[in-house]
């Protein structure tokens, strides 16, 4: 079973790296872009049926710092 | 006085030699160096150091893979126990991604990596890591990082001033942290995270160009704690 799961910086927080590519996009000639968040995306292939509560807890222990970021997880079909 | 130190080493670990000779230097006994697969630390430590570096070169997080080694099982459960543990740098790192500080260091806020000598505020007194020092007092220690960045929320940072938990300010901005905030300690005073390395200032005072000596007496500050212990 195929597994993204989506890291983001929480709202708030302030994303330097976001910044400068936001200021690179301007840079570029592209107008009109109000703000750039970078995030991280995960995939992740794991055994069929492998249930929700088990995902977030990889989630919570790992992947995310929750201090900082939020997750979503998306499974393939769902 | 007997003194027992371990320096924990992770895969890209680079300041574990460096924090073992300040150490050795400081007490006068070798420290121990302890690999991140162990599963159990020598017994009876004084202290455990976790070094600055680039531990699993950085992947996912600075600090999150070391979190999760072997060794740091056995560092938690030394520090629930009340043994002193210090990170430095990427320590600091490990120990926010381990729970054992709160908050969470992030990319410097100009995005550069930034390594220099800094002026710091000694804020908080009330720990072994910090007695010998007087709050308020400005020291000069390096600081070499890209992701210092000190980010908590507004309740968390209140807590933490609240509580007398920063150790250490920036005298001025230097990376974007929360407050300045250099360096913060546990609720008991006893781990101590902070970005400034003070093993890189370890030299007698008369010798400023190699550092200065304000490091030095953090190293100190823990052996006294320990010998009016």
């Amino acid at each position: 079973m195929k597994v993204r799961v989506l890291v983001r910086l929480k709202p708030g927080v302030l994303d330097p790296q976001g910044r400068a590519v936001h200021h690179a996009l301007e840079g570029l000639g592209f107008d009109g872009v109000a703000d750039v968040r970078i995030g991280r995306l995960i995939e992740l292939d794991v055994a069929d049926g492998t249930d929700h509560a088990a995902l977030t807890e990889m989630c919570e222990k790992l992947l995310a710092n929750t201090v900082i970021e939020n997750f979503t997880i998306e499974t393939e079909g769902a | 006085m007997a003194f027992r130190a371990a320096v924990i080493t992770f895969p890209g670990s680079n300041c574990d030699r460096d924090m073992a000779t300040a150490l050795t230097a400081v007490s006068g006994q070798p420290a121990i160096r302890v690999w991140h697969g162990d599963a159990d630390l020598p017994s009876g430590l004084d202290l455990i150091a976790l070094p600055g570096g680039f531990s699993y070169g950085d992947y996912l997080r600075s600090g999150a893979m070391a979190a999760q080694s072997p060794i740091m099982r056995a560092v938690v459960a030394a520090a629930e126990r009340g043994v002193p543990v210090l990170g430095v740098c990427n320590g600091f790192q490990v120990l926010t991604e381990a729970r054992l500080l709160p908050g969470a260091l992030m990319r410097n806020a100009g995005q550069r990596f930034i390594c220099r000598t800094v002026a710091l505020k000694v804020e908080s007194t009330a720990s072994p890591f910090m007695h010998g020092y007087t709050a308020g007092e400005t020291l000069r220690i390096p600081v070499a990082h890209h992701d210092g960045n000190y980010f908590a929320d507004a309740d968390t940072l209140d807590r933490l001033e609240g509580e007398g938990r920063v150790a250490f300010r920036y005298a001025e901005s230097v990376n974007g942290s929360a407050r300045d905030i250099a360096g913060v300690l546990s609720e008991n005073g006893r781990v101590l995270g902070m970005m400034p390395h003070p093993e890189r200032a370890i030299e007698p005072a008369a010798v400023a160009a190699l550092g200065g000596s304000d490091g030095r007496r953090l190293f100190e500050n823990i052996l006294g704690a320990l010998a009016s212990a």
